[in-house]
């Protein structure tokens, strides 16, 4: 196997002309006309400023701020595959606050902060339970995936759903708590800008912070984190994933106050397992993440258009994710970073459940 | 209230019987190293599979289908993880994202976007003379379909292949120590291909008994989180057969007690008695201990050799 590492670049165009021509064949072979699902998904996504604004980025800030929480989980060599769960408590949260406390001006800025909250604490009980108990995250923050959808199931049917008790579905937000428009006369919303400040913010932290550094020592190998840098790596995680929790809570806060503006069910997708790949994509890069969630945005808004246009079932999304999180992971590009393969990245996300503790 | 009982059993002996399956499959690939979170994706994809291949040849053909499907999702996963050694986490996620799109996309494109109800032959219930007719019990575990006495049975099957042959000693060497193993002659790579696989090939037959021994249809995205259980039934069962089986029973049991909540007339939302067996779970895993149990090279990529 040839050692030689390609431009970023190229491998960049590679990934992309595979999975497009994956695609074209996926759609040939369901018999769907290739040409009008192509033009739909493009069309869906950047056909107009309307489109792209409406539509992609609108997708994106979910995505992104979802991306950035998986990205700040695995610099720290811990996967958070619980993204989805943390992101309906999140929106959850700033439900129940927006439409129980009227605090006026203040009512958007504390919602908001309950739903980062909200999925901290979600997160927080996985990171627990690895750490009292010695159950694998990934394990447990499935399981808390599955209770999370279910929990807003119910809350939508009982005590948050709207006042004719018809839907399945809570109360509109109050006009206070929403996240104000930030292009007129479009569906794009200050959640956005939230977003990418957000992404910034985390870049920065992470590659100039001595924070960041510890961050990223743990995620390369924990043992050495702990023994020659006398950092404590089980802090470290733990309160990684414990902020990674509280970024995609922020993602279904924002879903909820910007675009959705009242809970049900589905509300998400499944933008916390898009997450990461637009993580993996942007190489956990959170400026790149940025990128990386428009990108996806544009798929997932382009997979709607299909549907609607070219009877394409928009599942075919997941499909070009998943193919795209494959070929990223193979691209050899990553090969050595801790969480794919290194000695102590493996150990911290995977098996052994006393790894870390061990270490300490 | 007897009548509630049975209907507990009955109901703990089918919920159990695919993720017994798909949790046997799983805890063999991980004794052998590997940890397969895309264990959903396989079950989803035996389960198209059954539908499609009994719709041209009957329910053994389906069977076939089911257990050929659930092993081409794991022949990808094997490529990703043993091959080109990538992580075993992500891949499993990317393979079930995979799996229940690829399903969902072929489904529609085979029976149209509405997606047409479609019943497949099912096989009914096996009823065993004399201990079909032992009250109570008789009907939950003597009076099922055939699947459900083959899982019965794969579990001891297992136990034995894993804890008194040779081949299954290997198998656990390579889980534990990979390059003693490999030191010791054992062809490690080999061998994780071959647990992977036959992993897939139950989690296909999982996916085949949800459709071909209950169901009688395909729904989207009806493996609804099995895998994922199989894969805490494993941490439960600690790794061993017949502690999974016992697992999975237990799964089923606290997946069924609404019938018994019916029973006694306590009323409480459908959504919160589907979080129950969810819950239960994570507050079972917080209470084994599986330090020391896991085998201890679960999960790690191993270096290239040369």
């Amino acid at each position: 196997m040839s050692r030689r590492p390609w431009h970023p670049l190229a491998v960049g165009a590679l990934i992309g002309a595979v999975t497009l021509l994956l695609l074209v064949g996926l759609l040939a072979t369901g018999g769907f006309d290739v040409g009008a699902a192509l033009s739909a998904l493009v069309r869906g996504a950047v056909g107009s400023p309307s489109a792209f604004v409406s539509g992609t980025l609108v997708r994106a800030t979910p995505l992104l701020l979802a991306g950035l929480a998986v990205a700040v989980a695995f610099e720290a060599g811990v996967l958070n595959i619980g993204a989805e769960g943390q992101l309906l408590a999140g929106a959850t949260a700033t439900t129940a606050v927006a439409l129980a406390l009227p605090l006026g001006a203040l009512t958007l800025p504390v919602a908001l902060a309950a739903g980062a909250l909200a999925g901290a604490a979600w997160a927080a009980v996985a990171a627990m339970l690895r750490q009292r108990f010695g159950v694998l995250e990934v394990i447990s923050a499935i399981m808390l995936n599955f209770v999370a959808q279910f929990a807003v199931a119910w809350l939508v049917r009982g005590p948050l759903q709207e006042s004719t008790h018809i839907y399945p579905q809570s109360s509109t937000l109050p006009l206070i708590a929403q996240l104000p428009v930030l292009v007129p006369g479009t569906r794009l919303h200050w959640g956005f800008a939230l977003a990418v400040v957000a992404a910034i913010a985390i870049w920065f932290v992470i590659r100039h912070t001595a924070t960041g550094f510890r961050l990223r020592t743990v995620g390369a190998n924990p043992f050495a984190a702990a023994s020659a840098g006398r950092i404590d790596a089980i802090r470290i995680a733990f309160g990684a994933f414990v902020v990674s929790g509280a970024l995609a809570g922020l993602a279904g806060a924002v879903e909820v106050s910007g675009v959705t503006y009242a809970l049900y069910e589905n509300l998400s997708p499944g933008y916390g397992y898009s997450a990461i790949a637009v993580a993996l994509l942007a190489r956990l890069d959170a400026r790149l993440i940025v990128a990386s969630a428009v990108l996806f945005g544009g798929l997932e808004a382009g997979g709607v258009a299909m549907q609607r246009d070219a009877a394409v079932p928009s599942v075919v999304v997941s499909v070009v994710e998943a193919t795209l999180i494959l070929m990223v992971l193979s691209a050899g590009r990553l090969r050595g970073r801790s969480w794919q393969g290194g000695d102590g990245g493996a150990a911290a996300i995977t098996a052994d459940p006393a790894t870390l503790v061990a270490s300490r | 209230m007897t009548d509630a009982l049975t209907a507990l059993l009955e109901g703990t002996v089918r919920t159990a019987t695919p993720i017994a399956f798909a949790a046997l499959g799983e805890a063999i690939s991980e004794r052998a190293g590997v940890i397969n979170i895309g264990l959903e994706g396989a079950i989803i994809a035996g389960a198209l599979g059954a539908v499609l291949a009994a719709g041209t040849g009957g329910v053994a053909l389906g069977f076939a289908g089911a257990i050929l499907s659930g092993v081409a999702v794991a022949a990808v996963f094997a490529a990703f993880t043993i091959a080109l050694r990538v992580d075993q986490i992500i891949t499993g996620t990317a393979m079930t994202m995979l799996a229940l799109g690829l399903t969902g996309m072929i489904y529609r494109a085979a029976y149209g976007t509405v997606g047409a109800a479609l019943g497949t032959p099912t096989i009914g219930p096996a009823p065993i003379p004399l201990l079909a007719s032992i009250p109570v019990f008789g009907p939950a575990f003597f009076s099922q379909p055939l699947t459900t006495y083959v899982a019965m049975l794969l579990a001891p099957a297992a136990w034995w292949w894993m804890f008194r042959t040779h081949a299954g000693l290997a198998l656990r060497a390579c889980g534990e120590h990979p390059d003693a193993a490999e030191a010791a002659g054992v062809h490690v790579s080999r061998v994780q291909t071959a647990a992977v696989l036959v992993g897939g090939a139950l989690g296909g037959l999982a996916g085949g008994t949800l459709v071909l021994a209950q169901a009688g249809t395909f729904v989207e995205g009806m493996s609804a989180g099995r895998g994922f259980i199989a894969i805490a039934i494993v941490v439960l069962g600690r790794w061993h057969p017949i502690g999974v089986l016992v697992a999975a029973l237990l799964f089923g049991a606290a997946n069924s007690v609404q019938f018994l909540f019916q029973a006694m007339g306590w009323q409480a939302p459908y959504q919160l008695f589907l979080a129950i067996p969810y819950v239960l779970t994570l507050v079972a895993l917080a209470s084994v201990r599986s330090r020391g149990v896991a085998p201890a090279a679960l999960g790690h990529v191993r270096r290239a050799v040369n």
